[in-house]
């Protein structure tokens, strides 16, 4: 009786959910990105084209989803927020190769796989946050000096095993070396002002609290409060900083695409990543989401423009994926989310 | 007459051939091995790591862990026991304005995901939030370094979260126990000359402990594997640990060690409860209960009764829902596209299927066990409970593997015979969220189930084997009807818990699939309530009304055998 009736289940459901293989107007998107913030570029890709995207959306695990289907994975492009996860997707060898002259013409060398195994769609900066009231303007203009004794009990910052907290630290890997990354974040951590919690607004607006004089989150959440009634207050409290690293400049990340190894609609899917770097796409990143779009030739949103240029790292991101396994281990060993206390 | 001799007979009495193949066993047999693999798949990964990072967990962040759950799920036994304890008392033994609601509306939180309570708490008590807002205008204060207030995201302020919308699991469990005994025994210990406190403490505690028992246990079970909230408040618990370890870090064998040391403080859980229930004692011996008398409150005591009872309903449900509310007009417009109501149907029809599945499947091993009384069948069927107590996100990856093997076999079959590809018949279809709301709440159904079974006398089934029923006859005939309630409660339990699931729904799910839960979790996982809040109240809504209706039907049943884990 059970087996008859889950059979029946699964006559009705598969028609209506059956993971579609190649058809013609279709492309297969999984994405670590929110649907909303890519449902917008999604829309404008169809309307121009005809070709239907459809998307799953998990915050985590559509690599292990990828893995387990196998050859049979219905996955055209993966997205993703950090470079971490792209490098996760090559490594495991579910990523393709693709050159086409647009993507390589839009994409700068540096923000995408020399073999087009991955590109960068947008570029985030990892900046610092201080206090308008309580932080001069200028008293400090590095990550190192966020490890530096008198800011003790007066930073905030989300979880150390936070993607992008561990991107940052693998950067700082990548100049330094293990031993002194250690250090510095053991120095970091001594300087909290709280056991390190919610996301990066939360840290800005922990400045306006005054819980702490300094944060450190990701530069589009400073424009989202912006342009949010309730959080306009907590933006306002903090002045911006672009940090240097090791000297260099400020740490980036980017949000990327991938063709996947067995992707079904391989033409629509290059279709979309060919879309996405166009000038008309990443217009639409830069004014929707205040991410710096990953063309050069592109402006910024007018907000991000008024912010000004600042120079950024260099370190290659492929350098910053490696030396990951190695942060999260020193982000545990310092007890970083632990908070101030020592133990 | 025993199982073994039942079948004889059967056999002789049909005379047809000797060895019969025994579809319930083989049954039994069959779904407890499809339903343990998940939990299969993560044991294989933890002890065939790629590589061992153990070591690492073990010298750095994992004794954190341990400990911290172990302080967290103290703390929320100790707060469950008190408030689902003393409500189910006052409401049963004691009567006060108010009490034929409260009877109910102290269920209430059930319906409230932990997480959204934490988000609502956060809103309403950090610096920002009204209360905090009014002490600076009243004090004079400025900054947050002038005073001191409680820090919400906290060990404490995750234990104050979780009680309050896990106790109803206890006060259920502890009113129905009061309910039954409430009659004879309360008042022979009266008549003893017992005060209407020492007969509490001496007579109906000590009965109702087994069903306390199972309650703190499922109240436990949950706390185990909750990621939102503690992830929410930055409690370093094992599941956030996993998750890191798992999901960020991409190591897949040391995520699934520390799924073991979960499933360890599992196995420690169920058999402490295995234990209480054994340790049974007493037994009312009278069949129907009479109408209970109640000690009339008055005065003093009927204010603190009133109390005690609403402050649990004020503080797990109507203070977040209606906080809810008034986001939820204030932002429809954001909240409410056009993907909103397929959202809430596809929530309901979900859940719905899966609480049909998952008691029928229960009722299946349960009926199973009762006619085999094997003790391999037995410990089988709780071995395949365990799902209940993993954290949705392994589940999801311990049924993505299994799951993409057997589609990529068949399809590989396919092509090599036929020359045609099948692709992917269950990944990635409502079929892999069905089978994941299945494993999860298996236990629910199977333990309720086989809890209901064993108040059926077997001389029923006795007697309509005799009448030449098939055990099959016997079941729908004879106990289905005896343990209607006992389904029905199941059922509802599980409906309501698929409701809020969310970690396993978002892996598993279809292209272009939202439930409610993912849908409230898009803007949730940005910590931005007020666009969530229709979704979260609507997940609410739909859980209130099964849970009243459970309210009713578990008054009626016999409560510790009525519900039980495994």
């Amino acid at each position: 009786m059970k087996f008859r009736l889950l059979a029946a289940i699964a006559l009705i459901a598969a028609p209506m959910t059956m993971t579609t293989g190649a058809s013609a107007a279709e492309v297969n998107v999984y994405s670590y990105r929110q649907d909303t913030l890519v449902r917008p570029l999604f829309d404008a890709f169809t309307k121009e084209t005809g070709v239907k995207v459809n998307v799953v959306f998990a915050r985590s695990g559509l690599i292990k989803r990828m893995q387990a289907e196998g050859r049979n994975s219905p996955a055209d492009l993966v997205f993703t927020v950090d470079i971490a996860r792209l490098s996760d997707i090559v490594n495991a060898g579910l990523a393709q190769p693709v050159k086409t002259p647009a993507l390589e013409k839009a994409v700068p060398a540096e923000y995408r796989d020399p073999e087009g195994m991955w590109y960068g769609l947008t570029l985030r900066a990892r900046m610092i946050f201080t206090s308008k009231d309580r932080v001069e303007k200028g008293a400090i203009t590095s990550y190192e000096e966020l490890a530096d004794p008198k800011w003790r009990g007066k930073i905030c910052t989300r979880k150390g095993d936070h993607a992008y907290n561990i991107a940052l630290l693998s950067a700082y890997i990548g100049h330094y070396g293990e031993a002194k990354a250690t250090e510095w974040l053991k120095g970091v951590k001594a300087n909290l002002a709280r056991k390190p919690q919610g996301n990066d607004r939360a840290q800005v607006k922990a400045i306006m609290e005054g819980v702490c004089d300094i944060a450190i989150g990701n530069h589009y959440y400073m424009a989202l409060m912006l342009g949010n009634d309730k959080q306009k207050p907590w933006a306002a409290s903090a002045n911006l900083v672009f940090p240097t690293l090791a000297g260099e400049g400020t740490h980036m990340n980017v949000s990327g695409v991938m063709l996947t190894k067995h992707a079904p609609n391989r033409a629509n899917a290059v279709k979309l990543m060919e879309f996405l770097v166009s000038k008309k796409a990443q217009g639409i990143y830069a004014n929707v989401n205040n991410e710096y779009p990953i063309d050069p030739d592109v402006k910024a949103s007018p907000l991000l423009e008024s912010w000004g240029k600042f120079p950024r790292d260099t370190i290659a991101l492929d350098k910053i994926a490696d030396n990951r396994a190695a942060a999260l281990k020193i982000v545990n060993s310092v007890g970083y989310n632990d908070g101030p206390v020592t133990n | 007459m025993t199982g073994l001799q039942a079948s004889a007979t059967d056999a002789r009495t049909r005379g047809t051939r000797r060895f019969r193949p025994d579809p319930w066993a083989a049954g039994a047999f069959v779904i407890t091995a499809i339903v343990a693999l998940p939990v299969l798949t993560v044991l294989a990964a933890a002890f065939f790591p790629t590589e061992n990072i153990w070591p690492h967990l073990w010298d750095t962040v994992l004794p954190g862990y341990i400990l911290a759950t172990l302080e967290l799920m103290a703390g929320v036994a100790a707060g469950t026991i008190l408030i689902g304890v003393s409500t189910a008392w006052l409401v049963t033994a004691c009567d006060f304005p108010g009490r034929r609601i409260f009877e109910w509306a102290l269920v209430l939180p059930l319906a409230m995901p932990a997480y959204v309570v934490a988000y609502v708490y956060t809103d309403i008590l950090e610096f920002a939030g009204p209360v905090q807002a009014l002490l600076r205008d009243i004090f004079g204060w400025r900054t947050a370094k002038d005073y001191w207030f409680p820090e919400i995201r906290s060990l404490g302020g995750a234990i104050v979260v979780m009680t309050m919308t896990l106790y109803p699991y206890v006060y259920l469990l502890t009113r129905s126990a009061f309910l039954e005994q409430s009659s004879g025994v309360g008042e022979a210990a009266r008549t003893l000359g017992c005060s209407p406190w020492a007969a509490f403490r001496r007579v109906s505690l000590p009965m109702a402990r087994p069903s306390i028992v199972v309650g703190v246990a499922l109240v436990l079970m949950e706390t185990l594997n909750d990621f939102g909230t503690v992830d929410f408040f930055a409690i370093q618990t094992l599941t956030t640990g996993m998750f890191n370890v798992w999901l960020v870090m991409n190591n897949t064998g040391g995520g699934a060690q520390i799924a073991v040391v979960m499933l360890i403080f599992v196995i420690f859980l169920l058999v402490a409860e295995r234990a209480a229930r054994r340790k049974r004692g007493y037994h009312d011996t009278s069949t129907r209960p009479r109408l209970p008398v109640r000690f009339v409150l008055r005065g003093g005591r009927k204010l603190l009764a009133v109390l005690v009872c609403a402050v649990p309903i004020l503080i797990g449900f109507i203070v977040p829902a209606g906080l809810l509310t008034s986001y939820a007009i204030e932002f429809y417009d954001v909240s409410l596209n056009n993907r909103f109501p397929q959202a809430a149907l596809n929530s309901i029809l979900l859940a719905a299927l899966a609480a049909v599945v998952a008691v029928m499947i229960g009722l299946f091993l349960a009926y199973a066990v009762r006619l085999r009384k094997s003790t391999l069948l037995r410990n089988l069927a709780r071995f395949a409970s365990l799902g209940y107590a993993v954290p949705g996100a392994v589940l999801a990856i311990g049924i993505l593997f299994p799951f993409g093997a057997f589609d990529n076999a068949v399809d590989g079959f396919m092509r090599t015979t036929f020359g045609i590809s099948t692709g992917l018949i269950l990944s990635g279809t409502i079929v892999a969220v069905l089978f994941a709301y299945v494993v999860r709440f298996l236990a629910l159904a199977y333990g309720t189930l086989e809890a209901g079974l064993g108040r059926v006398t077997p001389h029923m089934d006795d007697a309509a084997r005799t009448l030449n029923h098939g055990p099959a006859q016997a079941l729908i005939k004879v106990n289905l009807p005896i343990i209607r309630g006992s389904m029905l409660t199941a059922g509802i339990l599980i409906f309501v818990d698929c409701m809020k699931e969310l970690p396993a729904t978002l892996l598993l799910r279809p292209f272009n699939f939202d439930t409610l839960a993912t849908y409230v979790y898009q803007f949730a996982s940005d910590e931005l309530l007020e666009e969530c809040a229709l979704g979260a109240l609507t997940i609410v809504a739909a859980g209130i009304i099964p849970v009243i209706l459970l309210t009713r039907v578990m008054g009626r049943n016999r409560p510790d055998q009525e519900f039980s884990i495994t």
